[in-house]
């Protein structure tokens, strides 16, 4: 076996690693901090279902942002919901036997990839072309949509250009995911395509990424309209009516 | 510092609007900064104090652990720039540290330099910067540049409110010596008189007096305007400047007048007489906490039944989603604390209630009953409140903080416009005067703030031949008085919601 192939195998369990103590760590910090106040966005929903409901379309449906701009809503949609279908498509390299809504989804993966970058192309040219938005732009936020290009690119490399062998790839996986390391194939856009994703599990807890978890933790988004039925006390708050 | 004579209000642009940059446009735009009197008295350091950056820093991860919004908006924004063309002071001013991203950033710098990873680790690549005193100042300008609106949190994807960043700004400027004296001289004043504008007790019973005879002179009824009764039903809480200032007053003796035709005992209170509580505005937990107990302990010496709130933004946002949590005002407490008061208060009303739905209530059951002609001059118009479209509630209905008001004005006036959708309701545009900044070494800001409201109120007045916006605020009220006249309005054009139901009411 390559060096290679340990380099990536370890490589990989330490990304992964800090992609779930990280980010675990994130949300154990978003839940354990209180909200002393209730600051919903109103007209906000009075009812616990109701902020379900609400949650539920700005995370399938990005209605916000939707209100806010269409070019970001279409650009943004259209690359969210096409990661999506890519990560289902490529659940059958960690699956034995392949579920069969998975193979089903194949062909849509492949569409998803191009659209994926369509809307990062998309997002990018914005960074460039709105004065606005150029403003705000930093660097790592250019380095944050090449990342995603990159490894959409390296992607669709391996499908339409230099084939790579993914029956190897797939034992590789199978392989991590049972501690037995097996071989990976020695092609250049595989190990861009891997190290990439790699470095995106890496930077995931410590980035802008971090809008995924945030988003179900933010206080205008999920609280229930219920000031006056309810009374809603932060443990740091009560003390100090202990202390009258 | 701008005076009253440079200012000048920028020219009315065509709508829709792809707002151009202009660096640094208000970089000089600061309000005053409180002296040592001003912020000992209500437990803020007197001067910046030598260790600005260590306080800074030790109260920013102290908010951090208190307040989940902090680290959640600090974290979640990808700059995709959803709110850059929602702020009013952004459209007005251009300067592109008033988009709310830019505001956020200020802060979001130096929490990813001093609190995150990355930023500890490549400042460059995350735009993290050092806590330097440069920023402090920065922090100040343009903190004291966002009337915590919250119109964009209706758009940002994620749900991050610019307010909660501001207040902490504040906040964080309030602990190193750094406080607005406008906000905290007031502040000052509500624990030492009972009100914002510092209107003893015995000025209060001469001025109610006054509006007695007024309104007995007025209409040959004799309406009451009581203070501190023992016993009364309702304890009525309005911000101050209803006792005084003009229009606010129109709308003082239109609550009244409510009150008399529907036979409901009621009270102001002389250790309350502010519903106002600019301790939201500098973000401060014990003040706004402090500042609503008067409230609480009014109620409880008064006997009250029923909380009733008069027209004012802010002053909504504190009493409906703040008051239960902070002294109890409400209903659903377990507590003894919350229990104390919510046993005396009336279960069967909403604790507390605005103005508008114990109006409304009313109209619906007929209670009421109004010459609509009265109002027949006016061609009415609504702006919604900030403080009251985004940040609370009225009625059991969804959006009834939009209805209620508008619901009364059809009720007692023939003439009703609206302005376009895109400036009312939840996307409403501030009226370039809240959140603290209604002070007059900021006119320039506050008139240039206002332009998104004076281009939408244009199009209606073109169109429609409105004179007339009722909006149901305080803040709002002042502020359109002094801002309509540099925009060629009359500054009569404003009005409460309670002064058009005061004309067209009719008195037994």
């Amino acid at each position: 076996m390559s060096i290679a192939s340990y380099l990536f195998a370890a490589v990989f369990y330490a990304a992964t690693a800090v992609f779930v103590a990280g980010l675990g760590g994130k949300i154990v910090q978003y839940a354990r901090t209180s909200a002393p106040l209730k600051i919903p966005t109103t007209p906000a929903p009075t009812t616990r279902a109701g902020v379900g409901l609400r949650m539920a379309r700005e995370v399938v449906l990005f209605e916000s942002l939707f209100k806010a701009n269409l070019w970001i809503w279409l650009f943004g949609w259209l690359f969210h919901a096409a990661l999506v279908l890519v990560l289902l498509r490529h659940l059958r390299y960690f699956l034995e036997p392949v579920w069969s809504w998975v193979l089903w989804v194949q062909p849509f993966g492949i569409l998803a990839a191009l659209a994926m970058v369509a809307g990062l192309a998309g997002l990018w040219a914005r960074r460039f072309l709105v004065e606005r938005i150029r403003y705000i732009s930093a660097p790592s936020d250019h380095l944050m949509l090449a990342l995603l290009l990159l490894i959409a690119a390296s992607g669709l490399t391996m499908k339409f250009v230099v084939h790579t062998d993914i029956v190897a790839v797939k034992t590789f996986f199978l392989g991590l995911l049972h501690f037995e390391l097996q071989p990976l194939p020695a092609d250049p856009a595989l190990y861009v395509h891997l190290g990439l994703v790699c470095a995106l599990l890496f930077v995931f807890p410590f980035s802008k990424l971090l809008h995924a978890p945030g988003l179900f933790f933010s206080p205008t988004r999920n609280q229930v309209d219920n000031p006056r039925q309810a009374r809603h006390l932060a443990p740091w708050a009560a003390r100090l009516e202990a202390e009258r | 510092m701008a005076t009253a004579a440079t200012v000048q209000a920028p020219p009315l642009r065509r709508i829709p609007i792809i707002p151009v940059l202009q660096a640094e446009a208000m970089a000089a735009s600061r309000p005053y900064v409180a002296n040592a009197t001003v912020q000992e008295s209500i437990g803020f350091p007197g001067k910046l104090v030598d260790d600005w950056h260590g306080v800074a820093l030790a109260k920013m991860a102290e908010l951090l652990g208190k307040y989940r919004s902090l680290p959640v908006f600090l974290d979640a924004c990808v700059h995709c720039g959803a709110c850059t063309d929602k702020c009013h002071y952004f459209l007005g001013t251009r300067d592109p540290l008033n988009m709310p991203v830019a505001r956020q950033e200020l802060m979001r710098s130096v929490y990813r330099r001093h609190f995150t990873l990355a930023g500890k680790l490549f400042p460059w690549l995350v735009g993290a910067r050092d806590l330097t005193r440069e920023t402090l100042d920065q922090w100040y300008t343009y903190y004291n540049q966002c009337s915590e609106c919250r119109r964009c949190s209706v758009f940002c994807p994620y749900g991050i409110d610019t307010a909660e960043i501001t207040m902490a700004g504040r906040e964080i400027l309030d602990a190193v010596g750094l406080g607005q004296k406008y906000s905290n001289e007031i502040i000052g004043k509500v624990h030492r008189i009972g009100n914002n504008l510092g209107l003893p007790g015995p000025a209060l019973r001469n001025t109610l007096e006054g509006l007695e005879e007024d309104v007995k002179e007025d209409t040959g009824v004799e309406v009451r305007y009581p203070l501190d009764q023992k016993g009364a039903e309702v304890l009525l809480v309005t911000p101050s400047a209803d006792f005084f200032a003009e229009p606010h007053v129109d709308s003082l003796i239109g609550y009244g007048k409510v009150f008399h035709a529907a036979g409901i005992a009621w009270t102001l209170s002389s250790y309350a007489s502010e519903a106002g509580n600019f301790g939201m505005f500098i973000g401060n937990y014990e003040q706004l906490r402090k500042i609503a107990l008067r409230i609480r302990e009014a109620a409880l010496e008064l006997g009250v039944k029923r909380i009733v709130v008069g027209e004012c933004g802010h002053a909504w946002r504190v009493a409906y989603s703040f008051w239960n949590t902070l002294v109890g005002i409400g209903a659903g407490g377990k507590d003894p604390f919350a229990v104390q008061l919510q046993s005396q208060l009336d279960g069967r009303f909403r604790q507390p209630m605005h103005i508008c739905e114990l109006t409304w209530d009313l109209i619906e059951r007929g209670a009421l009953k109004f010459d609509k002609e009265a109002n027949d001059r006016h061609v009415v118009t609504f702006h919604d409140s900030c403080n009251v479209a985004r940040a609370s509630g009225m009625g059991d209905q969804f959006g009834g903080q939009f209805e209620i008001p508008r619901n009364i004005i059809r009720a007692v006036a023939n003439h009703f416009v609206e302005m376009s959708p895109e400036t009312t309701r939840e996307r409403t545009f501030c009226c370039g005067g809240g959140g603290g900044l209604l002070s007059d070494e900021l006119l320039d800001l506050r008139v240039k703030g206002a332009l998104p409201r004076m281009e939408a109120l244009q199009q209606v007045v073109d169109s429609h031949g409105v004179n007339f916006m009722a909006t149901i605020c305080a803040i709002c009220k002042a502020q359109f008085t002094k801002v309509l006249p540099y925009y060629g309005f009359k500054m009569s054009m404003v009005g409460g919601v309670h002064q058009l139901v005061s004309a067209a009411i009719r008195l037994k």
